[in-house]
Order: C-alpha cells, then sequence, then structure tokens
C-alpha cells in the first residue's frame, strides 16, 4: 500500500498540472489563503452551532434555528476545500501523499462530518430533538464537545502536514 | 527604536525557549491559524448580516450582541499565539513586508470598526431588523470581510518569505 502511495506520489509530482503549481510561485500561497478562508467558513459555523449545545453561545435561540442556519451550506464549502486541498496536493505531492499527519487529518474530517450530520439530521424533523430527554441532551453536548475537539485537531493536523516529514 | 525594542522581545526567555524547542513554534501556529478562522469565520457572519446576505431574519443587535464574544475571544488568543510567533523572531518579522501589510490592514479592520460603532450604529434602530441594511452598513460590512481576507493572505505569505 504504502510503495503504490509513493509511486502515485512519484508520478502525480511529474504531471505537467504539478509542474505548473510547483513553478508559478504565487500559486500555492493564493490556494492555501483560499482553503483558509474556506476553514474559517466551516469551523466558525460549526464552533457557533457546538458552542450553542454547550450552552455558551446564544442561548435564547433553539439549537434547531442556529443549526438550520449554520449548517446546510457547510458542505458546499467543504467541497472547495477538497478542491484548493487537492491542489496542494497535486503541486507538493511527496510532502503530504504519506503525510502521517495528512492521514490523521482526512480521518478526522471523515469522523466530524458524520458526527455533524449526526447532530443535524434529527432537528430536520423534530426541532426539540436533542432537547426531549436528559439522555438525548447528554448525547447531543458529547457530540458538540468531540466535534470541537476534532475540528480543533484538524487546524493542528493540516499545519503540521508542514513539519512532520513524510513516511 | 522599533528596531530596540524587536531586539529586547526577541532575547526574553519566552522567545528563547520559542526558537530552542522545535515542538513549540508550530503548536503557536497552529493555535493561531485556530484563532483566525474564528476570528474570520465570526466577524464574516455580522459582515454578511450587514451586507444583507444571510440571518435575514435575525435583527443586527442581537447578531452582533450573540457573536462578539466569539470573535473577542478568538482574537484575544491570535494576538497571544501571533505574538509568541512574533517574540521569536522580532527583528526580521518588523522588517518583512508581508507582516508590516498584514498589521496595516488590521489598523484599518479596527478604524472601519470604530467608524461603524460611532457613525453608523448610532442610527441602528431605523434598520436594526431590515434584510437589507443601508449603504454605510453594507459598506462597514463590504470593507471588513475584504481587509480580513486580506490579513489572512498577507498572515500566509509571511511563512513564505522568512525562513527559519
Amino acid at each position: 500500500m504504502l510503495a503504490q502511495l509513493h509511486a502515485f506520489a512519484e508520478w502525480l509530482a511529474t504531471t505537467a498540472m504539478s509542474n505548473t503549481i510547483q513553478n508559478v510561485t504565487w500559486i500555492i500561497p493564493t490556494v492555501q489563503t483560499v482553503h483558509i478562508v474556506c476553514v474559517a467558513l466551516v469551523i466558525s459555523a460549526v464552533f457557533l452551532v457546538d458552542l450553542r449545545i454547550l450552552g455558551v453561545f446564544a442561548r435564547a435561540q433553539p439549537i434547531a434555528a442556529l443549526s438550520q442556519r449554520f449548517l446546510p451550506w457547510i458542505w458546499y464549502v467543504i467541497l472547495v476545500l477538497l478542491v484548493t486541498g487537492s491542489l496542494l496536493i497535486i503541486g507538493e505531492p511527496t510532502r503530504s501523499v504519506t503525510n502521517p499527519a495528512f492521514a490523521l487529518k482526512m480521518a478526522m474530517l471523515i469522523t466530524v462530518s458524520v458526527l455533524t450530520l449526526l447532530i443535524e439530521r434529527p432537528l430536520r424533523r423534530d426541532p426539540l430533538y436533542w432537547d426531549a430527554s436528559g439522555g438525548r441532551r447528554a448525547a447531543v453536548v458529547t457530540l458538540a464537545i468531540v466535534s470541537l475537539v476534532l475540528w480543533s485537531a484538524i487546524v493542528f493536523a493540516g499545519r503540521w502536514i508542514a513539519y512532520i516529514s513524510s513516511i | 527604536m522599533i528596531d530596540a525594542f524587536c531586539q529586547w522581545l526577541h532575547d526574553t526567555a519566552w522567545a528563547e525557549t520559542i526558537r530552542a524547542n522545535e515542538l513549540l513554534f508550530p503548536t503557536f501556529e497552529s493555535l493561531h491559524v485556530l484563532a483566525i478562522t474564528l476570528v474570520l469565520g465570526s466577524i464574516a457572519v455580522v459582515d454578511l448580516r450587514l451586507l444583507g446576505f444571510t440571518s435575514r431574519n435575525r435583527p443586527v443587535t442581537q447578531l452582533i450582541r450573540e457573536v462578539l464574544p466569539v470573535t473577542w475571544t478568538a482574537f484575544a488568543v491570535a494576538v497571544v499565539s501571533g505574538g509568541t510567533l512574533f517574540a521569536s523572531n522580532a527583528v526580521e518579522y518588523a522588517h518583512n513586508f508581508p507582516f508590516q501589510m498584514k498589521m496595516l490592514l488590521m489598523l484599518l479592520a479596527g478604524l472601519n470598526m470604530v467608524v461603524f460603532h460611532l457613525v453608523t450604529y448610532r442610527g441602528i434602530g431605523q434598520w436594526d431588523a431590515a434584510l437589507r441594511p443601508p449603504p454605510a452598513a453594507r459598506a462597514a460590512g463590504a470593507i471588513s470581510i475584504s481587509l480580513w481576507i486580506g490579513i489572512v493572505a498577507f498572515g500566509r505569505w509571511i511563512g513564505f518569505t522568512i525562513g527559519f
């Protein structure tokens, strides 16, 4: 598996697109900036909903109202993130494809995406779903805390790709 | 004088600690990025409302009251973590063009905020719930979001111009 990934990364590095991204100096900083701005939108939307669940933010508003306002569109921004992220990988494949920090980041992204859907979906049918019992309250608070931790860790892992060597 | 201050900052024990331990710089850098994403994202919530694009069913004053504590908390973390990164290599950062631009844009973002609060905000009673706030408020939102995106761009650019 690792050998295949290495071969893939080395092939990717020889493609015309990769060479363009490597050689035109403004492309990587610009794509990274778009990537960070999109991360800001997604992470703030999710954090505000999580903080509301924990009772820290906008307590006067129902969880469902905030969830509907902030969560449905994050998937489009995540699509942009997948595109900008892919461009960054194509530009520096040997740095990221077999980088443990990158693998961890993707694993956490998939996990937290599922958690976000777990929080949001029940609210579409029943706005008071998470307030219905003490057990559900505890469950959603746990989901919110795990979500906050995972999103923070995703930002850390993203930055650490630059500092951890590929294997 | 600025150079003397930066040199003193560079020579502090705290800055020396950051330079001596190779795990500390990326850790503070990650914390800085996390804080900035929350500053930018939470400010965008207000700016996009001022522009009349999102949260249109929410009065502006309420939205600002709710979001601002999140923004200021994240901003405080960004200043402390950013200050730590700066101290580790203060003289070089102070002479770095993208860094200087970043500071300038932050100053402008601050001025924009002051003008909004002292002038535009005073008449907010008339347009608090308006779907489309008046031109001055929309301008404040557009200027703010543009400046903050510029701050992120110049911040990222610093990393490509300063070598360790």
